[in-house]
């Protein structure tokens, strides 16, 4: 049977960013694949403990009897199996250098500092955060004006590896919006991220998986006072 | 061919990684030495001004920051002796434990900047980190990257490199052959390779290094002592 044939599926949730780079890169290869999602908060499953016992961690790629885990190693071993197009990864290697190098930003500085900001106690230190974060977001903006090349996204006409690996984020940054009261996306600093985001988002492999902030904030606030010990609302 | 630059540091095994990575691959670079932490050249900080940390490898004019991505970019541009697999889900096993091993490294020196209880906490931990590398990363291979060596026994290569130089000086041992017996004879495999035999640092150089280091470390845990 051809690799590419072999049963796909998705141990994730709804709610991840992570998660949602694997649906991605599969939507725009268009691979069917069967979404298998975990109820973290409830705990974590035998399935998931047994397909990623290194981290425990969503998301898992299955294919046939193969588990590949991390979401930019998945993204990536996506776009080699189903080299067809659309190419997530561009082909020329400082290109790649360039997007592979953000991507590790995003997950090792930029996202840990956009959590920060809902952990941060004080108004002081939630100044603080937003700044830090805020900075972030203006590297990202010259980043985005010097990957594009006049084009539309990251990738160029299409989306790329590195619109996927920024992206996922943006409905849990919109939720960080609505809680802290501040539009940490803006006109005055950034300008073109705020159109990047809109295309991202009405893209074909990225709107049916991008999950909707209402119910995204909804989501944080019940895994909030879960952590403060209190009973979760009935829904 | 167009000019290779590497911007790094001696006892750095970040940049030592690049350093094997091109040996391997035969590639002619020039080597910048760094005086880190508090001289940091115009030209580091220009080439990476995120981060403004070496190895950054510069290939015609163009810089490229983060060891791992420059690893992966060295392999795309020359690719003999690869040292990622062609098969896709082998590739992503090795960027897997690469990236491991990568992220596992700091807290695996933690021991060597912390005395009494917390530094015993820190070898638990270590011991963990290992098992898990030793059951489920290496297994009964040779190498991580199977009879070659590749990407991720580049990332492990601190275990010699540093890990070994810090466990002298702080007087604790990690990686024995009868609790580790793969990962220590790894360490052997690994060492003896021609390319990595002939692309380390001084020993004794290391050695001293890391001895202010752990003096730095034990006058801040203990000021008044």
């Amino acid at each position: 049977m051809e690799k590419s044939d072999l049963k796909v599926k998705v141990l994730g949730t709804w709610s991840s960013p992570f998660v949602m780079r694997a649906r991605i890169a599969l939507n725009m290869k268009s691979v069917n694949y069967e979404f298998l999602q975990e109820r973290l908060w409830e705990g974590k499953s035998e399935r998931l403990l047994k397909s990623n016992p290194v981290h425990k961690k969503v998301p898992v790629l299955i294919h046939g009897d193969k588990l590949i885990c991390e979401s930019l190693i998945i993204v990536e071993y996506i776009d080699e199996v189903w080299p067809s197009a659309p190419s997530i990864l561009h082909s020329d290697p400082n290109e790649r250098a360039i997007a592979r190098f953000w991507a590790a930003y995003l997950d090792d500085k930029w996202f840990p500092s956009m959590r920060s900001i809902g952990f941060a106690r004080g108004e002081d230190e939630k100044k603080a955060a937003i700044a830090e974060f805020e900075k972030g977001l203006v590297l990202l903006e010259k980043a985005f004006g010097n990957c594009r090349k006049g084009k539309p996204f990251f990738g160029g006409d299409q989306i790329g590896y590195l619109d996927i690996a920024f992206g996922c984020f943006l409905g849990w940054l919109r939720v960080t919006e609505t809680t802290s009261g501040i539009k940490l996306l803006s006109e005055a600093k950034t300008p073109a991220l705020i159109n990047w985001a809109h295309r991202f988002c009405s893209d074909a492999a990225v709107k049916d998986v991008m999950p909707d902030t209402e119910k995204l904030a909804e989501f944080a606030k019940m895994i909030a006072s879960k952590r403060r010990g209190e009973a979760p609302p009935k829904s | 061919m167009e000019e290779v630059k590497l911007f790094g540091f001696w006892p750095s095994p970040f940049s030592l990684r690049v350093i094997w990575a091109l040996k391997l691959k035969g590639v002619d670079y020039e080597y910048i030495e760094e005086d880190l932490p508090h001289n940091k050249s115009n030209l580091l900080l220009q080439y990476n001004p995120v981060h403004k940390k070496i190895p950054v490898l510069v290939h015609g004019g163009k810089p490229i920051a983060e060891s791992l991505v420059i690893l992966e970019y060295i392999d795309e541009v020359w690719p003999q002796n690869p040292l990622l697999p062609k098969d896709p889900y082998e590739r992503s096993i090795a960027r897997f434990w690469a990236k491991f091993i990568d992220e596992k490294s700091r807290p695996m020196w933690e021991f060597f900047q912390k005395f009494g209880e917390e530094q015993e906490e820190a070898i638990k931990n270590n011991f963990e980190i290992l098992r898990t590398i030793e059951e489920n990363g290496l297994g009964d291979k040779k190498f991580f990257g199977g009879d070659k060596i590749g990407l991720a026994d580049l990332v492990f290569g601190m275990a010699i490199h540093l890990l070994a130089p810090m466990e002298e000086v702080a007087g604790v041992k990690l990686i024995k052959a009868d609790t580790f017996p793969r990962l220590h004879a790894w360490k052997k495999n690994f060492s003896e390779q021609p390319t990595i035999k002939d692309n380390f640092p001084d020993h004794n150089k290391v050695v001293e290094f890391l001895k202010i280091r752990r003096e730095t470390s034990r006058i801040s845990a203990h000021p008044n002592q």
